[in-house]
């Protein structure tokens, strides 16, 4: 027996390595078997008091409400064309203490794995949603949300600060928690935004802000259509079952739902918000190339998926 | 003739091990044979892709080595079915059978891949907008960041996205300015074709120039 599995090895017909992939063939199919009962499983979860691994924080208490199906940033009927702006240069950065601490505020929001490590409770980064660094035009930039900032919000009739803004995306996009206000996390982040803003007007809408508010489709959302829109535009990168692509243990292609991604409070849960970052900014380098029905379908068929519950459900 | 039992269930594990190894065709051994010495018709892929498989730069031949196995078996089907034209390369890939498209695939993934040379990095304008383009894109014109596609350092994302870094800078070039005429149309969801479209003649050097000889961004200070 052993003669035959060498004489093949040599001849280069069988490799060892064939055990270890029939091994985990079992494996794959024994997990596709196991991984809906699990599903099953988290959806009696919901239910009950989330569970968190971190006592309440200080902040967390504070926290402005959901911005499921909020668009803060929608302008509401300007009685102007909204002012344009362009934030500074990435190498027009300052150097010194107000730099370094600008520098950490833009490693955060880029690599928010590493950097706020302890404040994460998915997979994603700041960046995922807010591309280039936040800089991006029509991807809710930085720059566009801090002019705006305190903001009374009728969702929790209250004026909000910018800081309480960072807080709700850390707590809901990242389904984390969310940093002291005045932790260096916050600190930074602040910073950061505050020079992308160098330059722009306090207090006014400018354009770019939040993302694009999409026109209505004309059909009602269809999970469906929205499956084969996204087995054709999106699967490639954020995998067949949309849990994303991971090289080297983090993250290449973030993932769209599963227990990695963004929980059922957040802003992206509302089709309102999936659909229209999605139309401007996906597939990656094609925005505006699906077409608005199609956008709206793929954005329902995202947000029908499993994914962590909303934290604040029975709180 | 009698087989015992053990001679049985020899006989098959035995025919289980063949038919896997059949099914796979992936065969590292046969393809280094075609690799270096050709086969009946075909050249040795060395002479053009170079003695150490790292390609000829100068002459714009690509680099094999390390390159994922998904990708370069799909690129040999592409050039036979005309989705990209080479008169260098198109009747050789032409001549492969798929099997041997497998094996010659599976032997160049398995070589190691490109590794940054140690020395100082370019500094020379051309290649610091070159980063600027693999690191950051254009956002001006909605292009992403390379490496946004072509992993962390242009490392290459199996399956689908080929490692660029440590590439010839005639052949991604070349490859760029094919995108953009039309002449290849290998690209899922014509992504890259998208990207080619929204570089300038000039980014064309700059980022071929960076990306032959990449250095190491800032640990972790890019997506
Ligand atoms: C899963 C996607 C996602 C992730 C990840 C994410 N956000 Fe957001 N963010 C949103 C959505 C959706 C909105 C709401 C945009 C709107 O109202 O138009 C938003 C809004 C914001 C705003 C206010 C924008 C404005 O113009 O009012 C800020 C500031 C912000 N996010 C910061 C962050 C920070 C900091 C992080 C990382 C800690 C982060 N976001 C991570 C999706 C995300
Ligand atoms: C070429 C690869 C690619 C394709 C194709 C693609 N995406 Fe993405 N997507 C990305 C990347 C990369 C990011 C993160 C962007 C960043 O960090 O700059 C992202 C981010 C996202 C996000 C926000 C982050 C998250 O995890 O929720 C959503 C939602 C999304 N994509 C949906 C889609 C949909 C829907 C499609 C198909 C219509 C699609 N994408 C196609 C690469 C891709
Ligand atoms: C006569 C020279 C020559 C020989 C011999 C040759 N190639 Fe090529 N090959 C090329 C050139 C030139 C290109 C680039 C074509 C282009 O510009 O699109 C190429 C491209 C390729 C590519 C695409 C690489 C990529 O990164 O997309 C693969 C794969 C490849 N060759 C495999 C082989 C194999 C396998 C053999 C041997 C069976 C072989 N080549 C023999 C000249 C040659
Ligand atoms: C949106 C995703 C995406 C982005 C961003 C992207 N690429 Fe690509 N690129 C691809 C895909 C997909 C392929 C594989 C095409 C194929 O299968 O033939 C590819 C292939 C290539 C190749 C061919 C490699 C070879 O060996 O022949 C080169 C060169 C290349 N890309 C360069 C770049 C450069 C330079 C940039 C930035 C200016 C870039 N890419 C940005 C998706 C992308």
């Amino acid at each position: 027996m052993m003669r035959w599995v060498n004489r093949l090895t040599q001849n280069g017909k069988f490799h060892p390595m064939w055990i270890v992939l029939a091994v985990v063939s079992v494996l794959i199919v024994a997990s596709v078997v196991l991984i809906p009962s699990l599903h099953e499983g988290n959806k009696e979860a919901a239910y009950d008091p989330p569970v968190h691994t971190t006592p309440p924080h200080p902040a967390a208490a504070n926290l402005p409400e959901p911005d499921a199906g909020q668009a803060d940033a929608a302008p509401i009927a300007p009685a102007t064309q909204p002012a344009s702006f362009t934030p500074p240069a990435e190498s027009a950065m300052p150097s010194g203490e107000l730099g370094d601490t600008i520098k950490l505020g833009r490693n955060i929001f880029v690599n928010t794995q590493v950097y706020a490590k302890g404040l994460v409770g998915s997979g994603l980064n700041c960046v995922n949603c807010h591309l280039d660094a936040g800089r991006k035009a029509d991807s809710a930039p930085l720059w566009a949300a801090y002019v705006m900032f305190p903001a009374y919000r009728d969702k929790n009739h209250k004026v909000n600060s910018f800081e309480d803004r960072l807080a709700g995306c850390f707590r809901f996009s990242m389904n984390g928690t969310a940093p002291e206000y005045n932790s260096k996390e916050m600190i930074a982040l602040t910073s950061y935004s505050y020079w992308l803003a160098k330059g722009a007007p306090t207090g006014v809408e400018l354009a770019g802000r939040g993302y694009p508010k999409l026109a209505k489709p004309p059909l009602a959302a269809d999970v469906q259509r929205g499956a084969s829109v996204y087995q054709a535009n999106c699967a490639l990168c954020h995998g067949p079952n949309g849990l994303g692509t991971q090289v080297n243990g983090s993250y290449a292609f973030p993932p769209l739902w599963g227990k990695d991604s963004y929980n059922a409070g957040a802003g992206m849960h509302s089709a309102k918000n999936a659909a229209a970052f999605i139309r401007v900014n996906m597939p990656l380098g094609k925005g505006n190339s699906l077409s608005v029905q199609q956008a709206w379908d793929v954005a329902a068929f995202v947000n029908s998926h499993e994914r962590p519950v909303d934290p604040r459900a029975k709180q | 003739m009698k087989l015992t039992h053990t001679q049985a269930i020899q006989t098959a594990l035995c025919l289980l091990a063949l038919a896997q190894a059949g099914l796979s065709h992936a065969d590292a051994q046969a393809g280094a044979v075609i690799a270096k010495n050709g086969t009946a018709g075909i050249a040795a892929c060395m002479q053009c892709h170079g003695g150490n498989d790292v390609g000829n730069a100068a002459a714009g031949f690509p680099r094999l080595a390390g390159q994922n196995v998904d990708y370069l078996a799909k690129q040999l089907a592409d050039f036979k079915a005309k989705l990209r034209t080479s008169p260098l390369m198109g009747p050789i890939a032409s001549a492969l059978s798929p099997t041997q498209m497998k094996d010659v695939a599976d032997y160049y993934a398995s070589l190691p891949g490109w590794k940054p040379a140690p020395g100082t990095p370019p500094g020379s304008a051309l290649s610091v907008r070159g980063a600027q383009l693999a690191q950051h894109g254009n956002w001006d014109k909605g292009m992403p960041a390379c490496f946004a596609c072509h992993g962390v350092n242009g490392a290459g994302i199996a399956p689908h996205f080929p490692a660029i870094a440590g590439q010839g800078a005639v052949y991604i070039a070349n490859q760029l300015k094919n995108w953009q005429t039309g002449a290849r149309l290998t690209d899922p969801q014509g992504l890259m074709k998208a990207v080619a479209d929204k570089l300038s003649a000039d980014d064309i050097s700059a980022v071929s120039a960076y990306l032959e000889r990449p250095t190491n961004p800032a640990a972790g200070a890019t997506p």
